[in-house]
């Protein structure tokens, strides 16, 4: 018994000397760590505000840039820099006929109504979006599941019909949702490093550090969403200190007050939005290759980028971005040449131009590009009608109705070549070779095939000239330079806030 | 005075049965308008990718697909029961979005009006009283100028000068709780309240000027000072009331514009109110919220323009002796 009490006060002392040295260090690390505050307030700028919480309800992008990675987390997520990691799945087995994938599930996953993560949620996740009601523009890529199985609470086995080797990148896409939560468009239940405080529509959206988290926590407490509908209005906010970052700076010309000034830092980092002039490529004289190419070479890009961004943006010579894993440089295809433009047309039949009519949103930068083209293409004798219209009649007339001749449109989402392989898309680009690489790439068996076929894709409809890419749009975040640790990129409009650090 | 009372009463029924008679008909020319505007509600649901049957999904559930006499009688059958629906894009209901901005829109339009008045009458009986002298003159050079600015542009020139030269007020925006964060709230505010107070004082100061110019040049004034009266007192006794029949329906106007200048004046300094609700509805086609904005707002017009005829009627007196004949 004697030996009890001594052993206890050695257990004791034991446990002061470890708690003192825990202390020593972790005040070392605060001393070190001093440099932001763990529990500051992110104020985020955005001009993208979700319509609603549900990115399966037509929410529109502002969702997914509050939303993926902070709030809701998938089984696989694309991260900054493009590369699919997993998130919620543990780990995961590919069947040797690729059509079977099995998912072991993280363990200590809880969402933040405290119920833990199943299998049947992460089921009910994935039929939310290939639902009839669903309005997510992913369902069609998730087509080629045909049956999901939860042989036990940490185990999905996904079945296919045909070979998907983008199913990891596709379920990027696929919040995982507390399979209890019925309608989620003003509320949520996910599993993320931060949950919804509160959200007033046309103003702000605040998040605050969900403690139950299974990763690592938040390097800031709460996450503000300011909401604008003007970005002169946005920038003002930035300059008076009413937000921390802009996550999307759209207007060039504000691009002056803030580069070169220490208060804030600009970065440029690689977007996937592409300004192009599409086609109508069913109907005549789109519908001939020397035409479009003809198009394609009178028109000086570099000076439109110029004129519009400056030293911003990047030239491409097709509908890939350089972030692409079938990136290929193809701006030499048909590169600014007006003699040659002029010869093609003549080749094809008009030796004195032809006249068409450009719907063109009535949104930036399609006005200045309209101009642009009209007064590029007035050099070699075709006349441009510029007509102009809302981004809804873009949708109902050309998207829906395929009624136009040639239109301007930015398209940003990240690998969406696979559009021309689909003849019935809006712009009709029709070359049965092209359809079938890109089918055969979804059904490739390696990730090296599947790049492989797009990059000859890639190639094909750059020689076809089958619409014309204009540029590449600049992807840049402003700032205040305290503020550092934000995403620079933005692929498909997500904005991790968990890393952010707000120095005092 | 009984035999007083009951024209007045009578007018008012009247007036009531106009009021709703135009709110019916309102509701009508909205709804018809707004389905000529080209484009498809679904369309704001769905974006690049969305395949055909997705398209014609999302219009039979937003009922978009159904023949335009059966929309406007369900339509009309949900407002008699004060129903707005619900939004097809938020899934919110109208109603009660309506009412959260009418949080920022109703204070921005009373306080905004209420300087308008502070400013614009006293420098309108100035201008007036004083239209001789070099500073009665400037006040109404001055209004006139102020005619002419549009009010964003005067929004834009506020922020430039006193959020981002002088870092005095914020450049815009609302707090996250809205009222129940008051401060911030009133702070926010300001330029907005000022925006559209110069604007409508501009214009008001006008009226007030010419209003009083009226009265002083009036028979009964002379009369009165020829009785005795000092010019200030006759001015007082005889041509507040007197002058005040045309301000009233003028005010009433006044008010109304306010309240459009405030839906501008919203987009100008990000505020939440029902003018941002009411751009992005028409972005989005969606019919439930853009109806719901309109025919509140346009309730609201005819109501201050009842408000202001029987204000006018209950000062004068010669105006209800009217109303009696026609009653």
């Amino acid at each position: 018994m004697s030996t009890f009490p001594s052993r206890s006060v050695a257990v004791r002392l034991g446990r002061a000397l470890l708690t003192a040295a825990l202390l020593a260090s972790v005040s070392a690390g605060a001393a070190m760590a001093q440099s932001y505050d763990k529990d500051a307030t992110i104020r985020i700028g955005s001009l993208y505000e979700p319509q609603n919480l549900d990115n399966t309800a037509g929410a529109g992008q502002g969702i997914n840039e509050a939303f993926n990675g902070n709030v809701y987390e998938a089984l696989f997520q694309l991260t900054d820099t493009g590369s699919v990691e997993p998130v919620l799945a543990a780990d995961y087995k590919v069947s040797d006929d690729g059509l079977t994938y099995t998912f072991t599930l993280r363990d200590g996953v809880t969402f933040h109504s405290g119920e833990p993560l199943t299998a049947a949620d992460v089921k009910y996740s994935i039929e939310r979006v290939t639902a009839e009601t669903s309005k997510s523009s992913r369902k069609k890529s998730l087509s080629t599941i045909t049956g999901i199985e939860t042989p036990d609470d940490k185990t999905v086995v996904i079945t296919l019909s045909s070979r998907s080797i983008s199913l990891p990148y596709n379920l990027s896409y696929v919040w995982i949702v507390n399979d209890a939560a019925t309608d989620i468009t003003g509320t949520e239940d996910g599993t993320g490093p931060y949950k919804l405080a509160e959200w007033r529509r046309g103003s702000a959206l605040s998040l605050s550090r969900f403690d139950g988290y299974w990763g690592d926590a938040p390097t800031n407490g709460e996450v503000l969403f300011q909401y604008f509908t003007d970005a002169t209005a946005l920038n003002n906010a930035l300059l008076t200190n009413a937000v921390d970052i802009i996550t999307s700076v759209q207007s060039p010309d504000s691009l002056a007050q803030f580069a070169g000034n220490p208060a804030f830092t600009v970065t440029e980092g690689a977007s996937t939005t592409k300004e192009l002039l599409a086609y109508n490529d069913r109907v005549a004289p789109f519908d001939n290759v020397k035409v479009r190419k003809a198009l394609a070479r009178a028109v000086d890009k570099a000076k439109l980028l110029n004129s519009i961004w400056g030293d911003y943006g990047t030239l491409i010579g097709s509908f890939v971005p350089p972030t692409d894993p079938w990136y290929v440089d193809l701006t030499g295809v048909d590169a600014y040449d007006v003699e040659s433009a002029k010869a093609l047309l003549a080749e094809a039949g008009y030796p004195d131009g032809f006249e068409f009519t450009l719907d063109t949103p009535d949104y930036d930068p399609h006005p200045i590009v309209a101009q642009f083209l009209q007064s590029e293409y007035s050099k070699i004798g075709v006349k441009v009608n510029i007509n102009v219209i809302t981004a809804n009649e873009w949708y109902t007339k050309i998207y829906q109705a395929h009624d136009f001749q040639a239109t301007l449109q930015e398209h940003v989402n990240h690998r969406d070549i696979v559009f021309y392989g689909n003849p019935d898309f809006y712009w009709g680009y029709n070359n049965p070779d092209v359809v079938k690489l890109i089918a055969d790439s979804e059904a490739a068996a390696t990730v090296d095939d599947q790049t492989a076929k797009l990059k000859e894709a890639n190639t094909i409809i750059a020689e076809d000239a089958a619409s014309n890419w204009l540029y590449l749009y600049p992807q840049i975040v402003v700032s205040a330079a305290n503020v550092t640790g934000y995403p620079v990129n933005g692929l498909n409009a997500q904005f991790f806030a968990y890393d952010i650090e707000k120095a005092n | 005075m009984p035999n007083e009372g009951l024209p007045i009463l009578a007018y008012t029924l009247r007036r009531l049965v106009i009021l709703l008679l135009s709110l019916l008909i309102a509701a009508m020319v909205l709804f018809v308008l707004l389905r000529l505007l080209p484009g498809d509600p679904a369309n704001a649901l769905l974006g690049v990718g969305a395949t055909p049957e997705q398209i014609a999904a999302a219009r039979a559930q937003l009922g978009s697909d159904q023949p335009l006499a059966s929309q406007f009688l369900h339509y009309l059958d949900t407002l008699v029961r004060f129903d707005l629906g619900t939004s097809f894009v938020s899934r919110a209901s109208v109603l009660g979005e309506i009412g959260n901005r009418m949080a920022v829109t109703i204070p921005l339009t009373l306080l905004g009006f209420l300087l308008a008045l502070v400013i614009a009458i006293p420098l309108g009986v100035v201008a007036a009283v004083k239209s001789q002298t070099w500073y009665g003159w400037l006040i109404s050079v001055v209004s006139q100028l102020g005619i002419a600015i549009p009010v964003f542009w005067l929004g834009i020139l506020l922020v430039t000068v006193f959020a981002i030269n002088l870092r005095l007020l914020p450049s815009g925006g609302f707090p996250l709780r809205g009222w129940d964060n008051p401060g911030e709230a009133a702070v926010g505010m300001v330029l907005p309240v000022l925006t559209v107070a110069l604007v409508i004082a501009a214009s008001l100061l006008r009226y007030v000027r010419a209003a009083t110019l009226d009265v002083i040049d009036s028979d009964y004034i002379r009369t009165a000072r020829a009785l005795g009266s000092g010019f200030t007192e006759a001015l007082v006794k005889h041509g507040i009331r007197n002058g005040s029949v045309p301000i009233i329906s003028v005010l009433g106007i006044e008010l109304a514009s306010t309240f459009l200048g405030a839906v501008v004046v919203e987009r100008v300094f990000t505020l939440p109110g029902l003018g941002s609700m009411l751009l992005l509805a028409i972005q989005q086609r969606d019919y439930p919220n853009l109806q719901g904005v309109l025919i509140v707002s346009t309730l609201l017009v005819l109501l201050i323009g009842f408000a202001a005829d029987l204000l006018q009627r209950l000062v004068d007196p010669r105006l209800r002796e009217r109303a009696r004949g026609a009653a």
